[in-house]
């Protein structure tokens, strides 16, 4: 496979001035990959910082209301900051202090990657500029306001769709201006060649530790691995250390919007067709003339308009399947969750329980489902009360 | 040899540097884009860069991000802006350079575009989220129908890289001058100077123009000093977006006089 490639997906699609970075960050990560220091600071903040490894729950109560699979979370939502996203966020931190870089700046649609990079950048004593669409930032109020606790400046993006594909654009071009002491901290597998590896590797201790886990409570493999897929980490994050396991199926949840059919959805595979977008080839929502459409979700997180590059080499390979939750589904598993198990989950990692809510019943009770419960949901109350029509 | 080539060899002959304006096709619309072609061309303008609007345009600033969005509401898109130079031809005769982001010729298929490039006219291409390293498919297309490819140099390119960008581009060679976005501030300095250097010394001589920054007619004076050519792109939008046809005219006349 051409370098940079996952087949006919990923590569390098940036302004040349960028090319000079991403060279020297391939170099950097080779180079930290093999440097036991590095990865011995890197598993240590894991441990103590993050509180690795998050543990796997069996789902007790969802198993017997649903009569079928058993049910497995995969608590990422216990991670520090409530999500997976800390994973690569503080492991590329780490990366650009080690570079020598002395300004972290990140993108982010929910907030929960923002959250994650202002969190690594205060710990490292870096500074931090996020950027977020103003739409997201409306439906996402508290982690604007945690990044700011945190010591971060969050610019407002108020062109385009004013969600998470404008400020990938807006961070694209504040990386392009400042790329001497910059580090432009990717929050999913996705973007120009070597980003979509350093986040898979990065989250993929998520699927190395739910292995571990999973022998240890049943002495055996699961048969269905199921999380949501925005970008792509989380998801890649679970699956990647089970690739090769060819009896376990996989399944990434997009979002279904309103449903495909209305046009007002984030489902790329259900969707789209090939394209190259903010810096790489893959899956993307788009029109005849290859501009790119506005995506609608209830999940800030799973509103984009594209996929990672891996996720579009596995799908065409049928070693991943996908699928789509709409935002009613959604909603409804964030209630059950809630109810059943004490767990009030993103509403992205809602469309992963979604589809599990869909799955378990039809399987056999001696089957066994992996669930990555990618992030919490206390950032989402506001917005899920406002959807119900509650005034708090 | 194509006809941009050409118009730098002339140029080179009697001395001159090559003064290339972008404007955004279909802002605020195509009726309006004709009307600023004549002008350009009337004024003196060498070569002419015609950007294609595209809905996520990275390496652009505010002014041009707003005049892709003018054109897109307006419904210009790249199929529009071929037929649009093909129908323009009869009446434009200096060299057109397309500037558009990958996507729109990925979708609309690498060698389809490149021919139907052809048959409208279009002279050169310059995509600037397309990298040596990616380019490898569309070229043979490109060098098919003898449409020419100028790829961007920056400050950041190392010699390494520079000799890359030098090789693969024909017609000229784009050098960006600042670490930045378009329309933001011209900063000129001994990298820019030893950049452009060596992508001549390692072209065999291919003509380099310098863009990005360039605003007032003193700031193209200056670069035209260093180059073979400069391009003036979002203060030149800003100007026609101020719709006085005549200030317009004399904003263009200026830069053409501050280019030699």
């Amino acid at each position: 496979m051409k370098k940079g490639h996952f087949g006919e997906y990923g590569g390098q699609y940036v302004p040349e001035t960028l090319m000079p970075a991403l060279i020297e960050l391939e170099k950097a990560y080779n180079t930290a990959k093999r440097d036991k220091n590095f990865q011995a600071g890197f598993r240590s903040l894991c441990e103590h910082y993050i509180g690795r490894p998050t543990p796997l729950y069996f789902a007790k109560r969802l198993t017997e209301h649903l009569g079928g699979a058993k049910i497995y979370l995969k608590r990422e939502d216990l991670a520090h900051t409530g999500s997976h996203k800390i994973n690569n966020s503080l492991g590329q931190a780490l990366l650009a202090k080690q570079m020598g870089k002395t300004r972290l700046i990140a993108e982010t649609g929910a907030g929960q990657h923002g959250v994650a990079t202002a969190t690594g950048a205060a710990l490292l004593g870096l500074s931090c500029v996020i950027y977020m669409g103003s739409v997201d930032m409306k439906r996402q109020a508290l982690n604007v306001f945690r990044m700011r606790l945190l010591g971060a400046e969050v610019r407002e993006v108020k062109i385009g769709s004013r969600t998470l594909k404008d400020a990938i654009n807006e961070a694209l071009r504040d990386w392009t201006t400042n790329v001497g002491n910059t580090h432009y901290v990717l929050g999913t597998v996705f973007g120009p060649h070597p980003f979509p590896e350093i986040v898979r590797d990065f989250q993929s201790i998520i699927g190395r530790e739910a292995r571990k886990q999973i022998m240890k409570a049943e002495g055996r493999l699961p048969d269905y691995l199921i999380a949501c897929v925005g970008g792509g980490s989380n998801s890649m994050g679970l699956f990647h250390d089970f690739l090769k396991e060819e009896n376990i199926k996989m399944t990434g949840v997009e979002a279904g919007g309103k449903g495909i059919e209305s046009g007002r959805h984030a489902s790329r595979f259900a969707g789209g067709s090939i394209g190259v977008f903010q810096g790489t080839k893959s899956y993307l929502l788009q029109s005849d003339v290859g501009n790119v459409l506005e995506t609608y979700s209830v999940s800030a997180g799973l509103d984009y308009a594209s996929v990672g590059p891996e996720h579009a080499f596995m799908r065409d390979l049928g070693r991943i399947e996908y699928t789509y939750a709409i935002d009613d589904e959604a909603l409804a598993a964030f209630e059950t969750l809630s109810r059943l198990e004490g767990i009030i989950p993103a509403l992205e990692s809602s469309h992963a329980v979604a589809h599990c809510i869909k799955l378990a019943p039809t399987l056999p009770k001696d089957s066994i489902i992996v669930v990555n419960l990618s992030g919490r949901g206390d950032k989402d109350v506001q917005e899920v009360a406002r959807i119900k029509g509650i005034e708090l | 040899m194509s006809r941009i080539a050409a118009r730098f060899k002339e140029l080179q002959k009697r001395g001159g540097k090559a003064f290339i304006p972008y404007i955004m096709a279909g802002d605020p619309s195509l009726e309006k884009t004709r009307e600023h072609l004549q002008i350009l061309e009337e004024c003196g303008a060498d070569i002419v860069e015609l950007g294609v609007p595209f809905s996520d345009p990275l390496a652009d600033g505010p002014t041009i991000q707003a005049a892709a969005d003018r054109a897109i509401k307006a419904g210009v898109n790249l199929p529009s802006v071929l037929a649009f130079v093909k129908e323009i031809r009869s009446e434009i005769h200096i060299p057109i350079i397309l500037m558009t982001y990958y996507n729109p010729i990925f979708k609309h298929g690498d060698e389809a575009f490149f021919r139907e490039a052809k048959e409208a006219g279009v002279d050169g291409v310059i995509i600037p989220d397309m990298t040596v390293e990616e380019s490898g498919e569309f070229l043979p297309f490109a060098r098919k129908h003898g449409i020419d490819t100028i790829f961007l140099a920056a400050p950041t390119s190392g010699t390494g890289r520079l000799k890359k960008v030098a090789k693969v581009s024909t017609g000229f060679i784009y050098y960006v001058s600042i670490t930045g976005i378009t329309g933001a501030q011209l900063v000129l300095t001994e990298t820019t100077k030893n950049s452009i250097d060596t992508l001549k010394k390692s072209s065999g001589g291919k003509p380099v123009a310098l863009g990005f920054g360039v605003s007032t007619p003193e700031e193209a004076a200056q670069a035209a000093a260093l180059a073979d050519g400069v391009i003036v792109g979002s203060a030149i939008v800003k100007q026609y977006t101020q719709g006085n046809m005549q200030d317009f005219r004399e904003y263009i006349k200026a830069l053409r006089e501050a280019i030699k």
